[in-house]
């Protein structure tokens, strides 16, 4: 390995989607010696996908707004194992980061006076679930993710950010007292592997959805990160908390957002009815997510599903008119007809719930701090590894995120992650230097699959690896089929170990990308197939035909994934917000 | 910004203006000749020489020549810079363009004024 | 079965790039053009190709289908094949990096070039900037560019002068700026755009307009850059 080059950082942000680019604008403008190391070029990443809004209390559709109900909507929202002081810091600081992003210029549609337009969203009220449908999502027409990912990264050409495009981090380095010191990373474009040594790693490499057959996740969304901090032995929170999204297009898993119910759109059975009225009689079709896709799911097995199967519902919007569609969901009505062969304006688009959203991840502060915790079972803290957006928990989404909170996490944890970090670099960091064979420790893998000579092909593992998660770890969940999915997972994991990596060529090989990222799923899929048995009960994305209610004296509480016993315990959520009172547990309806 | 040293009016902006309004003026002209042709169907050498024997004509046609010399400049600068990458075949052709419309040019004034 | 010849090129291993042929059984399925190269990459793992979101909006696939620029993931069997053929060969005008892999480099350049971020040098008020609904729909056919690069590797101009004429993705983007109610720095913006290359190569052509999968129109911008150069300057 002495052959390897090393690079130096201050702080090394993996991932260029929306979080990892607002910890590096911060840093840049730091003048730290900072880079963002991304597998896609930044716009590429997977924020920008995000169609509907971020929600933030700006006072802006409603001028009396306040953030503290945008807290109460967001920890009802995620089943009360929303970290409350998590959930007070976002919810407050929010509108301070989403007025820096219209400053950067990031282009919100707006209302007659000139201010943000937001619209309707899921799960929203006013005065703490009393007055009313709020509408607190700012929304650049159906396209606020593309927007404010390209406003990002306009922003960070402008701080002069340095970037590793197109590489590919492999594996965390610790040091001999287990504090993150860096990373292996691969240019893809050569195949060169580099040693890159930082004081602060920060892991802002988003979900993985791909562990399912169908998602509304770009192909990217491996879980790099957690697969990284996985292997390095750290633990993982909430992993069996997966939102699927009510409007998956039917067929092709593309998203259409949640933003077309909270424009007037609603979802119909076979006989056309608006089943959403049964199952959530006030806020109908803008329930929490976890709820619609239940309520879909109840239509489709009792034989009200439409089409020839049966197996989706409609999402009906020609209703709104053509002016509306076209002004305020344009990139709906293109996603529609290109993929359901459906012109909203005329025709209903299929729709079926969908995997969406990873609300479990590595456990972190409200600093982007990554924690652990100690035989006592203390929080205690990784030191150089951070965490935000999508790969982090927070948690503010506990057991069920809210549509609109990713893009407002993303940003906020991104930007507290960023000071936090500069500080720290100004305080001094000093970690013990990793070791050669603590280098080594972390080229295991690549090495291993550089070396394989026969085995099975990562593409077919892959496929399988993702029936197993769609068929035992979906929508509902019971005991025997998570049970014979585990060990399925089990016995995957070993022929992933001797699969084969065919192409050992250099030059962007995006076979031996696929053959890491298999890792990577690997991982996820397996911690969150055992913490979803583990947990018995239903709570938020988390439903179980054997434990269908949700069991506060046992499971109030954060689930925690240690992987290198396979075990699942338990972390304490946080009930102390610092300004507000705390919002007790209460039955959760819309 | 690009900079350049060997296009007509040293900016962008300027070419583009100086091909555009030499393009209007080369049209007129056009228009004229093909016209005054048309309504001379006869045409000797004695009326198309005091044709060109008037003033307003022969400024008419100076006018015409120097648009002529600005808007080929500019076009085939344009396409000296699109096609020809190497720097001295590029500066060659351009020194060969630029004295061939020098020469036609002043040909073509002593064509007009001369004896 | 399917028909696809594809352009090949290893640098480690190839001395010259090469098309190969594949057949595919689509089982009469109308894929997307990115759904026929995945199926082909898991049979053939060392086919070489960039994706990301497979819907259209992160500009990752761009490539030239049976000899036409566009986004390989919302572009379908029925839309483009010919006589039970498709031919994919990477984006024109660009370096190959490995097989449809292009190197960007250029582009993203001349993106940068623009300066490609709201300017304004007055304070920043408490609250977002205000802006009118008329002023927004101002960006509209504008911001919504994903950079997938379509546009300018099927411009001309910009295969042969691609370090000094912009390009239409960029002048989108300049345009962006420049009809920002937002932005107050059109006077640099524009001095940084009067010579002969980075705006006034572009001679109307209108292949942009023609490949753009976002539907948009660099044509137009580009004529709104120069009647702004115009009012400026006269």
């Amino acid at each position: 390995m002495s052959n390897m080059r090393t690079l130096s950082f201050d702080a090394i942000i993996i991932g260029g989607g929306g979080s990892g680019l607002r910890a590096a604008l911060e840093l840049a403008k730091s003048g730290k010696k900072t880079a963002v190391l991304s597998k896609v070029f930044p716009t590429r990443s997977h924020t920008v996908s995000a169609q509907g809004g971020i929600t933030c209390a700006i006072a802006s559709a409603d001028p009396n707004d306040d953030w503290r109900w945008h807290m109460y909507d967001t920890v009802k929202g995620g089943d009360y194992i929303t970290d409350q002081d998590a959930a007070e810091y976002m919810c407050s600081e929010g509108p301070k980061a989403v007025f820096e992003l219209e400053h950067m210029g990031l282009p919100f549609s707006r209302f007659d006076n000139g201010r943000i337009y937001q619209r309707p969203f899921g799960g929203q009220s006013k005065n703490f679930g009393e007055g009313g449908q709020a509408a607190r999502t700012c929304a650049a027409a159906d396209r606020t993710g593309h927007a404010l990912l390209h406003t990002l990264y306009q922003n960070n050409l402008k701080n002069n950010t340095t970037f590793l495009n197109e590489w590919f981090a492999v594996d965390l380095v610790k040091n001999a007292n287990g504090d993150v010191v860096g990373c292996i990373a691969m240019c893809i474009e050569t195949g060169e592997v580099v040693h890159v040594k930082s004081k602060a790693t920060v892991m802002a490499t988003g979900g993985a959805g791909r562990i399912y057959a169908s998602t509304t996740n770009a192909l990217i969304n491996t879980g790099d990160g957690i697969g990284m901090a996985l292997r390095a032995g750290f633990p993982m929170q909430d992993m069996e908390m997966w939102q699927f999204h009510p409007t998956g297009i039917y067929g092709a898993g593309v998203l259409v957002t949640e933003g077309c119910r909270g424009e007037g759109g609603y979802l119909v059975n076979k006989d056309g009815e608006r089943f959403m009225e049964r199952y959530a009689p006030n806020a109908k079709d803008l329930a929490g997510r976890d709820v619609v896709a239940r309520s879909m799911v109840m239509e489709i097995l009792e034989g009200r599903g439409c089409g020839e199967k049966g197996d989706h519902v409609f999402l009906k919007l020609d209703h709104l008119g053509e002016e509306v569609l076209n002004k305020r969901l344009p990139g709906i009505s293109e996603l529609s007809k290109i993929f359901a062969h459906a012109d909203p304006v005329k025709a209903p688009i299929p729709v079926v719930p969908t995997c969406h959203y990873m609300m479990g991840g590595i456990p972190t502060n409200v600093h982007g701090q990554a924690i652990m915790q100690d035989a006592d079972g203390n929080d205690r803290i990784v030191n150089g590894l951070f965490a935000c957006g999508e790969a982090a928990c927070v948690s503010v989404h506990g057991a069920n995120r809210l549509g609109g909170n990713s893009l407002l996490d993303l940003v906020v944890f991104g930007r507290a992650a960023g000071m936090f970090i500069e500080s720290a670099l100004n305080e001094g960091i000093d970690y013990l230097d990793a070791s050669e064979s603590d280098v080594e420790a972390a080229m295991k893998r690549m090495t291993r699959w550089n070396e394989s000579t026969g085995g099975e092909s990562v593409a077919a593992l892959k496929t399988e690896l993702q029936s197993i998660m769609q068929n035992s770890f979906g929508v509902f969940r019971q005991e025997d089929h998570m049970q014979e999915g585990v060990k399925k997972l089990a016995d995957l994991r070993g022929r992933i170990g001797e699969a084969h990596l065919v192409d050992k060529s250099g030059a962007f090989n995006t076979a031996r990308v696929e053959a890491l990222e298999l890792d990577n799923l690997m991982e996820v899929a397996e911690a969150t197939a055992i913490a979803a048995l583990e947990r018995k009960e239903s709570r938020g994305a988390h439903s179980r035909y054997d434990y269908p209610d949700r069991d506060d004296a046992n499971w109030l509480k954060h689930s925690m994934y240690f992987p290198t016993e396979k075990r699942v315990g338990k972390r304490d959520v946080n009930f102390k917000p610092k300004t507000v009172d705390t919002f007790e547990p209460k039955v959760r309806t819309y | 910004m690009v900079t350049n040293i060997t296009n007509l009016g040293r900016s962008g902006l300027s070419d583009w203006l100086i091909q555009r309004v030499s393009a209007v003026i080369l049209a007129l002209y056009t228009v004229f000749i093909v016209a005054y042709l048309l309504f001379n169907p006869g045409l000797d050498y004695v009326t198309w020489s005091s044709l060109f024997a008037q003033t307003w004509m022969r400024i008419f046609s100076l006018l015409a020549f120097i648009s002529l010399a600005a808007h080929a400049w500019v076009g085939l600068w344009t396409v000296t810079t699109d096609y020809l990458k190497s720097t001295p075949v590029r500066l060659g052709a351009q020194v060969v363009i630029i004295l061939a419309v020098f020469v036609f040019l002043v040909w073509g004034i002593t064509v007009l004024w001369g004896a | 079965m399917l028909q696809v010849s594809i352009y090949r090129y290893n640098p480690e291993t190839d001395s010259a790039p090469y098309m190969q042929e594949y057949q595919l059984d689509t089982q009469g399925r109308d894929l997307m053009v990115l759904n026929v190269l995945e199926m082909l990459k898991a049979e053939d793992t060392t086919l070489a190709f960039r994706r990301s979101c497979r819907e259209g909006v992160c500009g990752s696939d761009g490539m030239n289908m049976n000899g036409k620029n566009g986004l390989a993931c919302i572009t379908s069997l029925s839309d483009v094949v010919k006589d039970n053929k498709l031919v994919l060969r990477p984006l024109p005008g660009l370096p190959v990096v490995r097989d449809l892999v292009v190197d960007m480099g250029l582009f993203y350049k001349q993106y940068e070039r623009i300066q490609p971020y709201l300017q304004n040098d007055e304070p920043a008020p408490a609250i977002e900037r205000l802006q009118s609904p008329e002023d927004r729909d101002k960006l509209d056919g504008l911001y919504e560019c994903i950079l997938c690069a379509c546009c300018s590797t099927s411009c001309p101009s910009f295969w042969w002068n691609p370090d000094k004429f912009v390009g239409p993705a960029g002048l989108l983007q300049s345009y962006r700026f420049l009809a920002d109610s937002r932005d107050t720095a059109t006077r640099e913006r524009l001095s940084e755009l009067e010579d002969p290359f980075s705006v006034f190569r572009c001679r109307g052509i209108m292949n942009c307009v023609a490949v753009c999968p976002k539907g948009l129109n660099p044509t137009r911008a580009i004529g709104k850059i120069r009647d702004m150069l115009l009012a400026n300057a006269t």
